[in-house]
């Protein structure tokens, strides 16, 4: 073990020296951009054996991923923003194929307007393609995930594509000391990819991608959602492997000070760190706050959400991407759904879209958030069910 | 190359039984391409009729490994199987010498696929793509597309009361492809089916990536009866519609061509596609599209007159130049 300075793009890069995949197929964009300079410049330096693919689109990156992968090969990418809005077709051919790629996102807004600054719209546009999606509070996290993914992708009982999120520039371009496993321990822990059926395999010949109508479609996409289940109950005995391989106590959620929470923020990736020391803060007042931060998004931990929440007087959910046209954010309405459909108490839960275009979030905004969600406690009624922090509105 | 008898021995990679068209040009492209080499090879496809009409679940007619990805991508997806041999054969976990065959249509290649194609062409995968190039959307019910000749009536350029067709000329893909300067770039089509051959076992024997467009005719796009699909290749090549020619190293060269070339209407009267152009009040446009034909003829006897050097590529190679 030891601890290098490193940003969440040298990270991951770090994890992908590490794991040493067989291909990596990529494409600059920004904030992701270092990912693809650091790893091509390994590989140059003959730090790992890797074959790259610079191909001319993120199209192509994730076309040759599933091409890789299918052959036999252990492949990895990374991206962001309008990458992965432009990889988005073949997202959903990786997953359909059982492909288990493995994929950095580093969070940023779509365009229009253009902007490059992290937020949460591209990876909550893919929530639905059947890719297992994992967003981390910082960069430590980015390469331990960045490792754990691969035994989650390819655990035979699973078999999709993985995607590990980060936000961009917060966590990509900050540096932060990371503790670093031995090299031979992840390589260990990593082991060899036994593809089942590869394409490489001529005489065995198979036929991938084939054509399904009406009378098989269904049935694939039903075997999918159901890998999804399963990757659902075989998380927690990977997460625990990992735990004892890495001495960390990560699982699908994380929970702060909620074992007598009356009030908590549930929220994703970076704004976490912020949000544990506003919950510090009131609990210095005397005030029962909590945290819950998803790490594991897809697929989305009900039971363990619920049983997080279901002392609380109130909750605040935060989005940071807009789904616009629903009824809040999207992470909103999984809790909600979570919530109100197992839990026979209802108690009331708001949400706050926030962040957009890499805004701060800052302490003031959280203080504001908990403020008003002690209101709804109080009262027992959500008094603005969507709300946005930190916009001039 | 083997002779006819031999070639109608060897083992079919694409099986019969496949739901492609009686009079389909591309199954006769696909299997005349596969007789150009005997090596494992593993296929990948664009979305199109081939894909679709080949790999219907739970039944496949390929008989060595295939791959579908999705519209644009057969060359990117090839390039990821390609290198993954390349990845996997360096740590000895593959022993074989594989070959790798990229198929896409003319929409998945000259419009959508483009990007993907040229990707590939310029990184330098070991990879043949093939374009079976019916000159149109025809999987979906015959759009045009970028390599749709002028004048031709598809269902998105059709011929009406006050438009003739297609307004604009078809895309010179292979000189698009020409101009990466891979190894070995080539135009085919099936009535040929020696020369056909012969390129495919060039471009296959080649290091680096290749290419071939074939002509393979569509009678349900083109409109012509079914069992004329081998004639209307043929009658392309003949008037000089589909010119077969190569692009090795560089070098520009017809490998076949007609002693004279017949006028462009005999291609053009069979196909209902053309019908509109016959009107009297077309005239004009007929002559267009022979004056189009003439123009890229006089271009490409410009482009196999020289070599790099400026010296003239049908000359033996064993004369050495001893002029002084």
């Amino acid at each position: 073990m030891k601890t290098l300075a490193l940003t969440g793009d040298h990270a991951a890069t770090e994890s992908m020296r590490q794991i040493n995949p067989d291909v990596v197929a990529a494409y600059p964009i920004t904030p992701q951009t270092e990912i693809v300079m650091a790893f091509s410049q390994m590989a140059a330096n003959g730090l790992v054996d890797t074959e790259l693919i610079p191909v001319e689109s993120e199209h192509s990156a994730m076309s040759a991923c599933v091409g890789s992968q299918a052959a036999g090969a252990r492949t990895m990418t990374a991206t962001s923003s309008q990458g992965l809005a432009l990889m988005w077709e073949v997202l959903y051919i990786a997953a359909g194929l059982r492909l288990p790629i493995v994929m950095h996102c580093v969070n940023r807004a779509l365009s229009a307007p253009i902007n490059i600054h992290g937020d949460h719209s591209d990876g909550m546009g893919a929530r639905d393609s059947g890719w297992i999606q994992i967003y981390c509070e910082n960069a430590q996290e980015v390469y331990e995930m960045g490792i754990m993914a691969i035994r989650v992708a390819e655990h035979s009982k699973i078999l999709l594509p993985t995607m590990v999120c980060q936000d961009g520039f917060i966590t990509s371009h900050a540096i932060e000391g990371v503790n670093i496993l031995d090299d031979a321990d992840v390589k260990k822990y990593v082991g060899e990819y036994k593809p089942e059926q590869p394409l490489l395999d001529i005489k065995n010949p198979s036929t991938l991608g084939a054509i399904e109508l009406q009378d098989y479609y269904f049935e694939h996409r039903y075997q999918m959602a159901e890998a999804m289940r399963e990757a659902k109950r075989q998380l927690p005995a990977i997460f625990a492997e990992f735990n004892k391989f890495s001495g960390k106590n990560f699982n699908l959620i994380d929970k702060y000070k909620m074992d007598d929470a009356e009030v908590a923020i549930l929220a994703l990736s970076s704004t976490c760190g912020t949000a544990r020391m506003i919950v510090d803060e009131l609990r210095d007042k005397g005030i029962k706050a909590g945290l819950v931060k998803v790490t594991v998004y897809r697929p989305f931990p009900v039971e363990e959400v619920v049983a997080a929440c279901k002392n609380l007087k109130a909750l605040a959910v935060l989005d940071r991407a807009d789904s616009c046209a629903a009824q809040g954010g999207p992470v909103f309405t999984d809790v909600c759904s979570a919530i109100y459909t197992n839990l026979d108490r209802k108690f009331p839960v708001s949400n706050y879209i926030y962040g957009l275009g890499g805004r701060d979030m800052d302490e003031a905004q959280l203080r504001n958030i908990f403020n008003e969600t002690l209101e709804n406690a109080k009262s027992g009624k959500v008094k603005k069910l969507v709300n946005y922090s930190g916009v001039r509105i | 190359m083997a002779n006819i008898k031999e070639l109608s021995q060897i083992p079919e990679r694409l099986t019969g039984g496949h739901r492609l068209c009686g009079g389909c040009g591309a199954t006769i492209a696909v299997r005349q391409i596969l007789m150009g080499t005997k090596s494992p090879v593993v296929v990948g496809s664009a979305t199109g009729c081939l894909e679709v009409s080949t790999t219907i679940y739970p039944y496949t007619a390929w008989k060595v490994p295939f791959m579908h990805n999705a519209f644009e991508n057969s060359a990117s997806n090839m390039s990821g199987v390609e290198t993954a041999y390349k990845a996997l054969k360096k740590k000895g976990k593959i022993k074989d010498d594989i070959k790798f065959l990229a198929f896409g249509g003319d929409g998945g290649t000259y419009d959508i696929g483009l990007q993907a194609l040229s990707g590939m062409l310029e990184r330098g995968h070991n990879i043949l793509y093939v374009c079976y190039n019916n000159e149109a959307y025809m999987n979906t019910s015959v759009q045009r597309s970028g390599a749709t000749p002028f004048g031709a009536d598809t269902t998105t350029s059709p011929a009406g009361k006050v438009k003739d067709g297609k307004d604009r000329i078809r895309k010179d893909l292979t000189s698009i492809v020409a101009a990466h300067h891979v190894p070995y770039a080539a135009q085919a089509t099936i009535s040929n089916w020696k020369d056909l051959v012969t390129k495919a076992e060039k471009a296959f024997a080649t290091e680096g990536p290749t290419f071939i467009n074939v002509l393979a005719p569509c009678f349900r796009g083109w409109r012509y009866p079914a069992e004329k699909t081998v004639e209307m290749a043929k009658l392309a090549v003949d008037t000089g519609y589909w010119p077969l020619i190569e692009v090795e190293n560089g070098v520009w060269k017809f490998t076949s061509k007609p002693s004279t070339r017949k006028p462009i209407i005999e291609f053009l009267k069979p196909q209902k596609r053309f019908a509109h152009l016959f009107q009297d009040k077309n005239k004009h446009l007929l002559e267009k599209i022979q004056q189009q034909v003439d123009e890229h003829w006089a271009y490409l006897e410009r482009l196999t007159s020289v070599t790099c050097e400026g010296e003239k590529p049908s000359a033996p190679k064993s004369a050495p130049n001893t002029a002084s």
